[in-house]
């Protein structure tokens, strides 16, 4: 089935029944990799190993990956940086779907849905909602513009070269960020699913990135992408609909679960206030109270607790108790901690989450809940400032704007983004059944049953370390409150709840895969593309050759990419937070200066910069001033601030947007308006094709 | 240099459109979350408003908004004939 449309990515011509032909070719290529499912399905009904089909997945989906990427190899600048302008709008959007969709929407989503309700479709308005600003603001006028990068654009609207550095600043940056939590879902997938050491996945995964970015750049990376999308979307939408059908035998089950929503709120109504689940939180509230003592009574407090467990092993080893209890207090007493402070972050840790068990649960489909009067004003205004940032950040990040100078035309670009917001619908609106569709599920099959009896996915995975369970009141029954889940499991283990086949777990692996590699290949892309064409080219060498210019960026695309994955490899903690600040950091530093710079003639390079540097500052400052109390490797301590309104540090842009437009306005207003030659240039974006061109 | 009357009547057309399709854009997504609140008081086919909306609701509006805005520029483009020469 594969030589026709191989040969195809070949050189690529336009002209006449090329959109067809497009058609065709992923026509064909679904069918087949549907076919290649339902053949390793067979196969394990013949008693293939799951292992085996593990494998087959990841290594059939990253050869095709390369293999595309091979096929489309280049070495011409504008199929390299923009894919020759010729991508049509459907298959654009097909692979900015592919290019938005992260490893955090696909793994990450409906696991933050299930265990945050209501509050968590901020990241689901958010993240679809941008896209009505990046149509109607930006991406016909970046698309008429027509060069290769954003800070392209900021050089040729305010002039010089400031704009230009300080937008290659803040792009590197925020996909920077970006880029590692995407690497950090690639070495998670492959060393859950092949069982690779996590460190050696991160750079497995790498590799396959790279054979796409490095050889193909742009024109490679979009091909990949729609090859990705068609991965992804099958593997979400599989599982979700099986599980939807059964649970709440709709239809249609990700659009029509309006049912299960109240099955889960009936179910909620007569859980939460059982007396068990009553019993079992005031005994962790108890605990969070007990932790928060030893906490205020350190050093002393830690000394104590040594002796205690001293005095009870002990005691255990005079009365010839259990071999197995008394390994447990000797475990207990050599993972205590070694000093103060070390006392201090973990019992802290410790004390929050016995907090949160003991907290009034949260229903899922209540907004803003109001317990404490106040608790609820913020819990709304913190929904709708992170809801503010996402769209914003959505609208300013490099790698998605990118992605429409990739179109023929300026009407095809708007077209564009609404295949694009189409395609990534189809997975948003599903994550939200999937939560719901997961939640049905626990709470009728998990919650109350003895805990001796619990269905084997929960033993699995709480090998893993993602599922937690503690009997804290003893009574053999599981309390809601008793159990943990990691987000990541419920996309993860969909399949395993809901009984099906091992084949759709290996499917949902390889979509997780898909949906991180073309987010690194995009953010990648933007990272060197800065570095090459803006710094290197535009800045130090303007008169360096295009084979030379391509050597450049191929190089520095290694070297990016290598210290991204060291970086991952380190397991940096908060990686959920590190893509919600990619966000706020984008657009505060983009989103001002783009917009103005195509609805406001008289912006000029001084507001421009001012307004960029001071939205930038200001999210930075309020990101780490609230986030951290010390950067130990910048000899930073105690710099801690209590946040402003109650406004959490992912959405610090809410903060930098507004004040990065008023500065620009201030500013531009104070200084003297643009060259005539710079207003020419925002005359001419304005429209599609405007007669006598030439001046 | 200088602008036709017809281009700039193009500009201020395309102006309008924007706005008012931001203005939905900013109901559906702000005030809609605002009140989520009272808008879980209403059920629609099982679905309480509130959470609905922000589930699924808002993100039909955007999509047909990307949509109408497309098909409503592409009709401009060529009524002021600003439009592109392929096809």
């Amino acid at each position: 089935m594969a030589r026709g449309w191989l040969r195809w990515f070949g050189p690529i011509r336009g002209g006449n029944g090329f959109v067809p032909q497009l058609r065709r070719y992923y026509l064909a290529y679904t069918l087949g990799f549907i076919a290649f499912v339902l053949a390793l399905a067979g196969l394990e009904q013949l008693g293939m190993p799951p292992r085996w089909i593990g494998y087959a997945f990841l290594l059939f989906t990253i050869l095709l990956y390369a293999t595309i990427g091979i096929l489309s190899r280049t070495s011409d600048v504008t199929e390299y940086y923009v894919a020759g302008r010729r991508v049509p709008a459907l298959f654009n959007g097909m692979a900015t779907g592919a290019d938005w969709m992260s490893a955090a929407s696909f793994i990450g989503l409906a696991g933050m849905l299930f265990l945050s309700g209501f509050q968590g479709l901020a990241y689901v308005m958010g993240w679809t909602g941008g896209y009505v600003l990046v149509a109607l603001l930006l991406a016909p006028y970046l698309r008429k513009f027509g060069q290769y990068t954003i800070p392209d654009f900021l050089a040729a609207r305010y002039g010089g070269t400031v704009p230009r550095l300080v937008g290659v600043s803040a792009a590197i940056l925020a996909s920077f960020v970006y880029v590692v939590a995407q690497i950090y879902g690639v070495g998670l997938i492959t060393s859950r699913f092949v069982g690779l050491q996590f460190e050696i996945g991160v750079f497995v995964g790498l590799a396959g990135i790279l054979v796409c970015s490095f050889l193909g750049g742009m024109r490679a990376v979009t091909w990949t992408q729609v090859a990705q999308y068609v991965v992804l979307i099958i593997a979400y939408l599989t599982p979700v609909c099986i599980l939807g059908y059964k649970v709440s035998g709709s239809v249609v089950p990700p659009v029509a679960y309006g049912e299960a929503v109240q099955q889960v709120s009936r179910l909620e109504e007569k859980i939460f206030d059982l007396p068990a689940e009553k019993e079992a939180r005031d005994l962790y509230r108890a605990r969070a109270d007990a932790i928060y003592e030893r906490i205020v009574r350190l050093p002393d407090s830690l000394e104590e607790e040594r002796a205690r467990l001293t005095v009870k092993l002990n005691d255990l080893k005079a009365n010839n108790a259990l071999l197995r209890d008394i390994v447990a207090v000797e475990k207990a007493r050599r993972e205590l901690p070694h000093s103060p402070e070390e006392a201090r972050v973990k019992w802290e840790a410790q004390m929050r989450e016995a907090a949160d068990r003991g907290a009034q649960p949260i229903r899922h489909a209540e907004a803003f809940p109001e317990r404490p009067e106040m608790e609820s004003h913020y819990a709304r205004l913190n929904f709708l400032s992170l809801v503010f940032c996402l769209m914003v950040g959505t609208a300013a990040l490099p790698h998605v704007l990118m992605r429409y100078y990739t179109t023929p035309t300026v009407r095809e670009a708007r077209e564009s983004v609404f295949w694009s917001l189409f395609f990534i619908l189809l997975l948003y609106i599903a994550a939200p059944a999937y939560a719901v569709f997961a939640k049905l599920e626990v709470f009728s099959n998990l919650i109350n049953t003895p805990i001796i009896k619990l269905p084997s996915w929960v033993a699995a995975w709480g090998k893993v370390g993602l599922v937690h369970i503690e009997d804290i009141n003893r009574d053999g029954l599981l309390q809601w409150a008793e159990l943990s889940l990691n987000p990541d499991v419920i996309v993860l283990a969909t399949p395993e709840i809901a009984g099906l086949p091992y084949v759709v777990s290996g499917l949902v692996a390889a979509g997780g895969l898909a949906a991180a590699l073309s987010t690194a290949d995009g953010l990648l892309l933007v990272i060197t593309s800065a570095l090459s064409h803006d710094v290197y080219y535009k800045i130090f060498r303007p008169q360096a050759s295009t084979q030379w210019r391509l050597v450049v960026s191929k190089s520095l695309l290694l070297v990016v990419a290598i210290c991204a994955a060291t970086l991952a490899a380190q397991r940096p903690s908060t990686i959920l937070y590190m893509v919600a600040w990619a966000f706020s950091i984008a657009g505060a530093a983009f989103f001002p200066a783009l917009v103005m710079g195509i609805f406001w003639r008289r912006a000029n390079r001084a507001g421009a910069v001012a307004g960029m540097v001071v939205g930038l500052t200001i999210t930075l400052y309020y990101m780490v001033r609230v986030q951290f109390d010390s950067i130990p490797w910048l000899g930073l301590h105690g710099i801690a601030m209590d946040p402003w309104f109650g406004i959490d540090s992912t959405a610090a842009g809410v903060w930098g947007v507004p004040l990065g437009f008023i500065t620009i306005v201030v500013v531009s207003l104070l200084t003297p308006p643009p060259p005539h030659a710079t207003q020419n240039v925002v005359t001419r974006i304005r429209y599609p094709r405007l007669e006598r061109e030439g001046f | 240099m200088k602008l036709t009357q017809k281009h700039q009547e193009y500009w201020r057309k395309n102006l309008r459109i924007t706005g008012v399709l931001l203005a939905i854009w900013f109901i559906v997504t702000f005030v809609a979350s605002f009140y989520a609140r009272e808008l879980n008081q209403v059920v629609v086919a099982g679905f309480p408003l509130g959470f609905y909306m922000a589930a699924q609701g808002s993100l039909v509006v955007y999509v047909l908004i990307i949509w109408f805005y497309a098909r409503y520029m592409k009709r401009l483009d060529r009524e002021y004939g600003v439009n592109e020469d392929e096809d």
